[in-house]
């Protein structure tokens, strides 16, 4: 086993240390949660966590190596969300949990993925801060959308309106409203469990580690570098921006689908699918390293489990959270305590060795 | 047949002509200088021959086929490939992934096959691989392979961006000044790389320089800009002697 991680090339055991860290974290908790040692407040947490991760992991993907702010994520995550638990309400009685709750991720991600690409075709024309506010945009966008749209269904199919429940004109005997505007979702079916959310952040973390070491996230990455150089290698730059946006939206849907089987009633939000959710998953990314995957999980658990852990401190919580959160921005980025650590041989906890600078003589 | 054919090339930024009335043909394997004064319009040619720029007028033709107005893309797969005047690399990519992505339009496998890492995605990696360490060995940057190419000393910045260019297997080869910033011993051991391309590799290179040792020791023939107008062409020793050309550069 040893001397197999020792042949492969350093990217590779990086990835393989990210994948490790993953496991050994589920196992720990699953051990913990046999033991009983685990409150039910933290293990509450459990679903949400796998949920940012994830969310973290697509967002890296577009501001790590495509190198475009997206503020919008939430909004896909949304989508997702909001299409998974559609089709769980609508099958909940003619099909059985796991291939129900397998295809209600698969379809939160694919209309994820669909808006995502639509999206993307005017966004992408746009980069820097214009993009960034665009995405900021859309993302309220889908979040009204959700808030105004009523779907119902009866025996001669569904209705859908964007104005109130009468207008869905539906059968009284047969009608069964599933999608009540700003009541949104109630009663999906609580299929998501810890084991479910590991496994879909680690997909979501193959697909990416997988894809930025090929040779379309070479492409991807070549163009946040340069896209000057990069047309005129022969990249396509609209074709790989799409592809990055894509596959980032297709991820936080699954994400989304994950967190709707996760909640009692599914309501779009602002708290929830707000542009501030789509801040807290940039700060995962930024706190965690751009383009490091390892770091926007680690960063997402720790402000996770932040808030929790500081509950007992009531009304400062959330004081101590955003100092703690400064703190480590600091620490993280100064250039001056970067060097500090690196003196005292402390930086190897902190920061990616890739990261590291090479002198060539 | 000349390999590029460019008659009447025209170019107007607002009112400014930054190129006009612009002939050049070069011919298979041949090593052609394109010089002149700071603003003469030199890389405003450059821009037009990869597509950057659109030209107002006239006609570009690689290899007998049409290639004008085309965008970068295409012209890249047709068969240009460039480097810059100020480098641009994939800074945060290594050496030898700069070079794979040049190589990304020969070598072919889809998004699927690398995700779900199929046994076709092993097999085009190992070429591509091999493949780029081959052009890094030409350049003698194979020992410097998996640094980031930011971290690569100033001459192996620009030998690099020449690798990558070659990577995408061009019929013809613009460098935009590639002795920019070099200091004497760089610049000799680029004008032998410059050689080696064009003897090994039967490429054929149009270079803007303004190092005149490099000029002279390397190109055959020359084009003169003067203010977007072209002021002589001919063989290196001639046009060097030419009065005007003398006067161009160093005034009255």
């Amino acid at each position: 086993m040893k001397s197999k991680i020792a042949a492969m090339s350093k990217t590779s055991r990086d990835n393989f240390k990210t994948y490790a860290m993953v496991l050994i974290v589920y196992v720990v908790v699953m051990i913990f949660q046999a033991a009983g040692l685990v409150s039910s407040q933290m293990s509450g947490l459990l679903v949400p966590l796998c949920v940012y991760a994830t969310m973290a992991v697509s967002l890296n993907l577009v501001v790590g190596i495509l190198g475009e702010l997206s503020l919008g994520h939430a909004g896909f995550m949304c989508v997702g969300a909001f299409a998974g638990a559609f089709f769980s309400k609508i099958t909940e009685n003619s099909m059985g949990t796991f291939p129900r709750f397998f295809l209600a991720i698969v379809i939160g991600g694919l209309v994820a993925g669909i808006f995502g690409f639509l999206i993307g075709i005017p966004v992408l024309r746009l980069n820097g801060d214009y993009l960034a506010i665009v995405t900021l945009a859309f993302g309220e966008i889908i979040k009204n959308i959700m808030n105004v749209l009523y779907v119902g269904q009866d025996a001669s199919g569904l209705h859908f309106s964007m104005t109130s429940a009468t207008d869905l004109n539906m059968d009284g005997a047969t009608g069964n409203l599933i999608i009540n505007g700003p009541q949104g979702i109630t009663g999906t079916p609580f299929d998501s469990t810890f084991t479910a959310g590991i496994i879909i952040l680690m997909i979501s973390l193959i697909v990416v580690l997988n894809l930025m070491n090929s040779r379309d996230g070479r492409a991807i990455m070549s163009i946040r570098d340069n896209h000057i150089a990069a047309e005129s290698v022969g990249i396509n730059i609209t074709k790989y921006k799409m592809t990055a946006f894509t596959i980032s939206a297709v991820i936080a849907g699954c994400a989304g689908s994950l967190y709707a089987h996760n909640l009692a009633s599914l309501i779009a939000t602002p708290a929830r699918f707000g542009y501030n959710m789509s801040i807290m998953f940039l700060v995962f990314v930024v706190l965690g390293g751009i383009g490091s995957m390892r770091g926007s999980i680690i960063a997402a658990t720790i402000l996770t489990l932040l808030p929790e852990i500081l509950r007992f401190m009531a009304g400062y919580r959330m004081l101590i959270y955003s100092i703690v959160l400064i703190v480590i921005m600091i620490v993280n980025w100064n250039p001056k305590s970067r060097a500090w650590l690196a003196e005292h041989n402390l930086s190897r906890f902190l920061f990616k060795k890739h990261h590291e600078k090479k002198e060539v003589k | 047949m000349a390999l590029l054919e460019i008659s009447n090339l025209q170019i107007s930024f607002g009112g400014l002509r930054a190129v006009d009335d612009f002939n050049l043909n070069i011919e298979k394997g041949e090593l052609y200088g394109l010089i002149g004064p700071n603003g003469a319009g030199k890389t405003t040619v450059f821009n037009l021959l990869t597509g950057e720029y659109k030209p107002d007028e006239g006609i570009v033709k690689l290899d007998g086929r049409d290639i004008t107005g085309k965008s970068t893309i295409e012209i890249n797969k047709a068969g240009i490939a460039r480097t810059f005047q100020n480098i641009r690399l994939f800074k945060q990519l290594s050496v030898i992934d700069n070079v794979k992505v040049g190589l990304h339009n020969q070598y072919q496998y889809s998004t699927a096959t690398s995700i779900l890492r199929l046994p076709k995605y092993f097999a085009v990696e190992k070429e591509m691989n091999d493949k780029a360490m081959a052009l890094l060995k030409v350049f003698d940057l194979d020992q410097e392979a998996e640094y980031l190419s930011a971290n690569l000393p100033y001459g192996k910045q620009r030998k690099l961006e020449i690798a990558r260019a070659l990577a995408t297997n061009p019929k013809l080869l613009l460098l935009d000044e590639p002795a920019a910033g070099m200091n004497p011993n760089e610049t000799e051991e680029l004008m032998k790389t410059i050689k080696v391309l064009q003897k090994d590799f039967q490429m054929t290179i149009l270079l803007i320089e303004h190092d005149m040792k490099l000029v002279s020791g390397i190109c055959e023939r020359l084009t003169v800009l003067n203010f977007g107008r072209i002021l002589t062409q001919g063989d290196t020793k001639t046009v060097l002697k030419n009065p005007e050309v003398i006067k161009a550069y160093l005034g009255e």
